[in-house]
């Protein structure tokens, strides 16, 4: 009878101890699972994932920048084309500088070409989208975040992002297209 | 040299230690037994004025009565006093009493570790009640102790993993005991297959309990590690995973809703047959339904965290795992209603408890089938949805079971008949108070009102109070219960030694109340 008691005994007590070590032993086992079967990679589950982009093609983006004549500043491009898949986030920069003496509000409108992929372009933020003061002898990198839609026509396999910026003041815009209408 | 035979010589007819030292040195079941039921309601009525108290804030939507971070005090302590203080030692003062006189064994398997696994308990119970009184208040973070609150927490929160630590330890200590006793002690003749059902359900349970507590007391350690030693197992700052402790918390927290209800399936299966005059459908489907249950306990841990941003795979697996459960409980309701078909039925206290049991654990276990699934779940994960769910089971399930093996014991214990009409008032206040409280929740819930809110929007305001005005009725009705249990102690009818016309088992056959020792020779069970 003791003995049975005391062989019970220890056993129970193995297997209290084995079950406090298994508590801890579940760290790595849960992480191993995971990777070995791809549960729970923790970096793919924390980004939202974009399911949508389209790798069975390549797009060149090119892009382009042009200040009108009103605007004394110098606008260009960081780079100047991009190879993407359609659905894929992408993020360009432009820079910017005022090179006259004082400060002008300017506005880049887009145009695209084709005119037909416009429509894909999905822009998420753009320096388009306010009027830019820069003061006078300014310079700034300014951001361009977008989608280009997975729809996009199949065969659009170049297509140019084009900006152009305007002085908003209309009276020195008026001025200097009279004046390359003389010259003209 | 047995220890049995050093409890005997302890409490020998010459050497008696009487007033507290009598309580404190103590090795007998049967004292333990008592002790661990008083602690248990002691218990019950601290964390339900903390209920009562969350309940009186709910009355109305903004604040009333407290701070927000004094109410998520209360919610906390309350799961966690209710749990481990009140629940789990209830039954296991059970097991104490019974176990021994079910199985005609003189006393449990080793007496010493029997008090030793006692007496931490209200070391535990005074950590977890004094850390009102520390700086920043007592744990607020929720009983389920998730990380990153319980990293960030104050000097409570290291005291209360102590505290879980000293209690899991005693849940250890009594399991063992339990589960030598029934193993090595039972009488001559009383095979595993004869044995009650209750001794079956809580053998089964003290292994949950073995296999599980030890795998809280490493989580809550690797808690503490990161609080207090730089470690950065939960510790994202460090390249821990908050969720990482979720998995390994609800790996214990599972089986332990079966901890909490498995004893409970044990009383009612002795107490149904009683009342009935038949023995208990099923038997052998019993106990392998409640083998099942407890085997499935263990597949099901993460139905706890199907908005944790699980893969689809895995919520499938655990929703029909989970719903796997409700087949070997489905056997259990089934038995218990066909023992009572075409019974001879009487109604008395224990009978009426064990039957609301029945009725209302089914509505629990429906409203948990219902959360199983995983789409609906993550509709309704943290909504009163949840706590309608999770207290029928253990108001309705585990508390009411435990009111039906008092009144069915009580008489054995006491040598006294309870007062059958204010046990009968008792009951009633008892399951209406306990459906007003909890089934306007089920509503709250599936309207999206969350769980561990001190306010509200102003829609759910009927139905709030209509919760708050039955918590008070079913918190006051408890009284009654104390009444009862003090006048029966001090004296009443007679109990004969059967006590129930119905009652069949060894513990009938001793005298009411029963003796400081009995079976000192083992009964032959034929």
């Amino acid at each position: 009878m003791t003995t049975g008691k005391s062989t019970t005994l220890t056993k129970l007590i193995v297997v209290a101890l084995g079950m406090f070590g298994f508590g801890f032993a579940l760290v790595p086992f849960y992480y191993k699972i995971c990777e070995v079967s791809g549960i729970n990679s923790g970096d793919e589950q924390s980004l939202v994932k974009n399911t949508q982009v389209d790798t069975s093609r390549w797009v060149t983006i090119e892009f382009d920048a042009n200040t009108n004549e009103g605007l004394p500043w110098q606008f260009t491009p960081v780079q100047h084309s991009l190879k993407v898949h359609p659905g894929q986030l992408i993020q360009v920069e432009y820079d910017v500088a005022n090179n006259s003496d004082h400060a002008i509000v300017g506005q880049a409108v887009p145009s695209y070409g084709p005119a037909r992929a416009g429509a894909f372009f999905r822009k998420i933020e753009c320096f388009c989208f306010t009027p830019q003061k820069l003061a006078a002898g300014e310079r700034r990198r300014m951001p361009v975040l977008f989608v280009l839609d997975p729809s996009m026509d199949k065969d659009l396999h170049t297509v140019t992002l084009s900006y152009t910026f305007f002085n908003t003041d209309t009276k020195a815009q008026t001025a200097a297209l009279r004046k390359t209408g003389a010259h003209g | 040299m047995s220890d049995a035979a050093h409890a005997h010589d302890d409490h020998g007819h010459h050497a008696h230690p009487t007033g507290i030292m009598r309580w404190l040195t103590t090795t007998n079941h049967k004292d333990i037994g008592t002790m661990y039921l008083w602690f248990a309601l002691i218990m019950l009525f601290s964390a339900g004025t903390m209920a009562l108290l969350i309940r009186a804030e709910l009355f109305h939507p903004g604040m009333q009565l407290m701070h927000p971070d004094f109410f998520n005090q209360l919610t906390t302590m309350h799961g966690l006093i209710m749990i481990f203080g009140a629940i789990m030692p209830a039954f296991t003062g059970f097991a104490n009493w019974q176990v021994p006189l079910m199985l005609g064994a003189p006393d449990m398997a080793f007496p010493r570790m029997n008090n030793w696994s006692f007496w931490l308990l209200p070391v535990a119970g005074i950590m977890l009640l004094g850390s009102f009184l520390l700086p920043g208040g007592a744990v607020a973070g929720g009983w389920t102790m998730y990380p990153p609150l319980f990293i960030q927490g104050g000097v409570s929160y290291d005291l209360t993993i102590l505290a879980v630590h000293i209690m899991g330890l005693s849940s250890i200590m009594g399991s063992i005991n339990i589960i030598t006793t029934i193993l090595n002690m039972r009488a001559p003749g009383l095979t595993l297959m004869k044995m009650p059902l209750f001794c079956w359900t809580w053998l089964i349970t003290a292994y949950l309990l073995i296999a599980t507590m030890p795998v809280l007391a490493g989580a809550v350690t690797m808690l503490l590690t990161d609080r207090n030693f730089g470690t950065h197992f939960f510790n994202a700052a460090g390249g821990g995973d908050p969720v990482m402790f979720q998995h390994i918390f609800w790996f214990f927290g599972h089986p332990e809703v079966y901890i909490l209800i498995l004893p409970a399936f044990g009383i009612v299966s002795q107490i149904i047959p009683t009342f009935a005059r038949k023995p208990l459908f099923g038997y052998a489907s019993m106990v392998y339904a409640t083998a099942s249950i407890a085997i499935l306990s263990f597949t099901v841990w993460a139905h706890h965290m199907f908005t944790t941003g699980m893969p689809v795979a895995s919520q499938l697996f655990f929703m029909f795992s989970t719903m796997l459960i409700a087949v070997p409980t489905g056997v259990k309701v089934f038995n218990w209603v066909a023992t009572m078909w075409k019974g001879s039925l009487t109604f008395e206290t224990p009978m009426l408890f064990a039957i609301a049991f029945v009725c209302l654990f089914t509505i629990g276990g429906f409203s948990g089938l219902v959360l199983a699934m995983a789409p609906v779940d993550i509709q309704l994960q943290d909504t009163y949805y949840v706590v309608a769910h999770f207290h029928y089971v253990l108001v309705s399930g585990a508390l009411f079971s435990i009111f039906a093996g008092i009144y069915f014991w009580l008489p054995k214990w006491t040598g006294h008949m309870y007062n059958e009409t204010l046990g009968k008032t008792h009951f009633w206040l008892s399951v209406i108070g306990m459906n007003i409280v909890f089934f306007p929740m089920h509503f709250l819930g599936l309207a999206g009102m969350p769980r561990r809110i001190p306010d509200y929007a102003l829609q759910f305001t009927e139905f709030n109070q209509i919760a708050t005005v039955g918590a008070f009725i079913f918190g006051f009705s408890q009284l009654l219960f104390l009444a009862v249990v003090l006048k029966t102690i001090k004296g009443g009818a007679k109990a004969s030694d059967r006590v129930w016309e119905g009652a069949e088992g060894l513990e009938w056959t001793v005298p009411s109340p029963a003796p400081y020792h009995t079976f000192e020779t083992a009964p032959v069970v034929k």
